[in-house]
């Protein structure tokens, strides 16, 4: 665990001209002919080898080859370089290959500077060689400009502790405790109702294998009471955190016979896998407070404890149904936007067992999309196989139902597929298909800092390169908390938040990046502008000299710098981006061919 | 379509300020797919666009740059759920900075810029480019 560093002056600009001249490698990479088959590249390296504090100036085929990363580690053991900048492609790519050859020759691993010379120049200029050049050495130029000005940094080293907290007693709240129990993690689960399983628990036959919901989560959690590094708590919230990432400690509230309980523990990580509310129609919604118009999880307990040989709706033989599919969901702007993505095959599966109950039973399936993708197609060729009917409306022209006076209900309908006639389909029951709306995140925000998207579901840090991952350290989401989505791809993020956990937990010790927000305590005069701007509580003020002053916990800090232009005094940087990086790159940026003239 | 200038062309400079998680993954898959756009559009990545100082914003301009856009991270940014309107208000102070020196306020764009928001980012460049191109010549006419 660490502490608050003690502050320190942040160097400037000016700070910088005493210290000797820097010795940086620059190496400009051919990447084949991706980049130098668009690029100049032997004009950018003559540009850049008299550069100020450049020393070794450098055009490798192929930079990030076996070959050129030991050359690049003689060069700055042989040539005692104290700066290193690889021209070539996007960061994403290659950034840690060369931070780790900066490692193994001993140089400190931020004063490496990645430029991005091809997925943002040579791919994008292909028809203009000479432009694609200058900007390249105005690229490089900005790179150079920061390695000059960079400092040492270290990662932040923090001891974890090999536990962690699951928050949600779901499937995959319960699935993500076994996962982590198999890889040698003791798993907390705590759940804020009185029993375990969640939404699924309640189901009977799902798919797409008609496995029965609640006797796979019976499996789980037999499986979760043989095990003694499992320990789950019902009837209790996550009500509190503090400390730093790999070391926090979390306060649980247990409701006890009517009393609360509180619990405290250390965890390394914490996986919230919290799940969804069923979106409820408003009165009159398509029909709903009308006898006989339910939601789909209303449908599906019906289905579910229906006996063999007939469905009943309050004692009445239902001989007829009509499924209105997307409601609450793919809703106009500023409604749910969002497809719930699992409700057309939950539906297509439940009328599938309805045929099962009754195969006299007339089903229409009032759509605007269906989306049973994947395998589940073919579950909607068998329901269409076995009888259904489907009948596709305009986004604009949604069905509307109707009580008839002589009992039952009437659906009216604009039928695209059929010239775009009207029918009125008298049935039985109406099924609204009800999508997943995001739980209220209120508690777990103000608890965790977690970020909520504008559709109210939890935020992974990038959809599909760290999906599970949130901005606060330790802290993953899984499941239905962080958008709609079926069981099985639910239990998968579980597990990605498991394999995150042991990536984190397992060695004992996590490195964070050092490239957090700084406070020049010279320059603070205490204001408190910058304490409020910190959604992660990263900010405090201390007492510096006799004076209040504002201080940053490294360990707890972002890097977003959020706080940097809220500062009236400019006494805050971002390390890595520090006001006089910034501005010695933009100069060099531009500082090409023509002249730096304001522009009026 | 082509964007590219030709030799020697005088487009105007362009400063993108991007993000590491969002924009500039957008930006990288407008290169991977060749969309092309003016090479006088250079790319300077921040974590988050409202880390920026307003004061960059305007150095930028004052260095030598015709136009800065900020593509920011919108309703997508993961540090903060307020970024968007963050990085308006960065915008909005830059610009009362540049009011004060008589630079026009054209010249400094935002908007927000998803991961693979490849297409748009080609667009919007090549609309600026042209935007500043339009400025520079009334300005030249008057």
């Amino acid at each position: 665990m660490t502490t608050p560093d003690s502050p320190e002056p942040v160097a400037d600009a000016s700070a910088t001209s005493g210290k000797p001249e820097r010795r940086i490698g620059v190496y400009i990479c051919h990447c084949g002919g991706n980049i130098s088959d668009y690029v100049d590249v032997e004009a950018v390296r003559e540009a850049l080898k008299d550069e100020p504090g450049v020393v070794v100036s450098e055009s490798p085929v192929f930079a990030c080859s076996d070959g050129t990363q030991h050359d690049m580690i003689d060069d700055i053991r042989g040539r005692n370089l104290d700066g290193l900048v690889v021209a070539s492609c996007s960061p994403k790519l290659h950034q840690v290959t060369f931070r780790n050859v900066a490692k193994r020759a001993d140089l400190n691993q931020y004063a490496y500077t990645q430029v991005n010379v091809r997925e943002q120049d040579s791919w994008a200029h292909p028809h203009d060689r000479s432009g694609a050049t200058e900007k390249a050495i105005g690229l490089v130029r900005a790179g150079v400009a920061k390695t000059r000005l960079s400092d040492p940094l270290e990662p932040l080293v923090v001891q974890t502790v090999p536990r962690a907290l699951v928050v949600g007693g779901g499937i995959t709240g319960l699935r993500a405790a076994i996962g982590l129990a198999d890889v040698g993690i003791q798993a907390v689960v705590v759940e804020r109702a009185a029993t375990l399983g969640g939404w699924v628990g309640t189901f009977g036959a799902t798919f797409p294998d008609d496995a029965s919901g609640a006797e796979e989560v019976a499996g789980l959690v037999e499986e979760i009471r043989k095990r003694r590094d499992i320990t789950t708590y019902t009837g209790a919230e996550l009500t509190g955190k503090s400390g730093s990432f790999g070391n926090y400690t979390v306060e649980l509230t247990l409701h006890r016979d009517g009393s609360d309980k509180v619990l405290s523990l250390e965890v390394g990580s914490i996986i919230v896998a919290t799940g969804f509310d069923a979106y409820s129609p408003d009165d009159g919604e398509f029909g709903y407070g009308i006898d006989g118009v339910v939601t789909l999880p209303e449908f599906k307990a019906m289905v579910d404890a229906a006996p063999s040989g007939g469905l009943t709706w309050r004692g009445r033989q239902v001989r007829s149904i009509a499924y209105v599919y997307c409601v609450g969901s793919r809703q106009e702007a500023g409604g749910n936007e969002y497809c719930s993505k699992y409700c057309c095959t939950a539906t297509i599966h439940a009328s599938l067992q309805v045929g099962t109950v009754d195969p006299s039973i007339r089903q229409y399936h009032l759509y605007r999309d269906i989306r049973a993708y994947g395998r589940n197609e073919l579950l909607y060729n068998a329901s269409r196989e076995a009888g259904s009917t489907y009948v596709k409306f305009a986004d604009d022209q949604p069905p509307s139902v109707a009580a008839l006076p002589t009992g039952g209900l009437a659906v009216t309908v604009t039928d695209l597929l059929t010239e775009s006639r009207e029918l009125t389909i008298g049935v039985d029951l109406v099924v609204l298909v009800t999508g997943m709306v995001p739980r209220d995140p209120s508690r777990l925000v103000e608890v965790l800092k977690l970020p909520v998207g504008s559709d109210g579901f939890f935020n992974e840090i990038h959809p599909k390169l760290r999906p599970v991952e949130t901005v606060v350290d330790g802290v993953m989401i899984a499941g239905c908390c962080q958008s709609p989505r079926t069981v099985g791809e639910s239990v998968s993020a579980g597990l990605a938040a498991v394999a995150q956990s042991a990536a984190l937990l397992k060695k004992g010790f996590a490195e964070l990046e050092p490239l957090v927000a700084r406070v020049n305590p010279e320059k603070c005069t205490g204001s408190g502008e910058c304490l409020s701007s910190c959604p992660y509580d990263a900010i405090t003020s201390i007492e510096w000299e006799g004076r209040s002053i504002a201080s940053v916990d490294p360990a707890t800090c972002k890097g977003c710098g959020g706080c940097v232009p809220v500062c009236g005094r400019d006494a805050i940087d971002l390390l890595g981006y520090t006001d006089a990086q910034m501005r010695a790159a933009i100069e060099e940026m531009v500082a090409t061919e023509r002249p730096k003239e304001p522009v009026a | 379509m082509s964007g590219a200038a030709g030799p020697g062309d005088s487009s105007p400079r362009i400063l993108v300020f991007s993000t590491i998680n969002i924009s500039d993954p957008g930006i990288d898959l407008a290169g991977s797919r060749h969309l092309e756009y003016p090479a006088t559009v250079q790319t300077m990545a921040v974590p988050c666009s409202s880390g920026l100082k307003p004061s960059w914003l305007v150095h930028a301009l004052d260095s030598g740059f015709d136009g800065v856009f900020v593509a920011s991270d919108g309703e997508e940014c993961a540090y903060l759920p307020d970024c968007a309107e963050r990085t308006a208000h960065i915008i909005s102070q830059a610009q009362a900075i540049m009011a004060e020196r008589g630079i026009p306020a054209q010249r400094l764009k935002m908007a927000a810029l998803c991961s693979v928001c490849a297409e748009p980012f080609a667009n919007y460049m090549r609309e600026f480019s042209a935007a500043l191109t339009r400025l520079d010549e009334s300005a030249s006419v008057a």
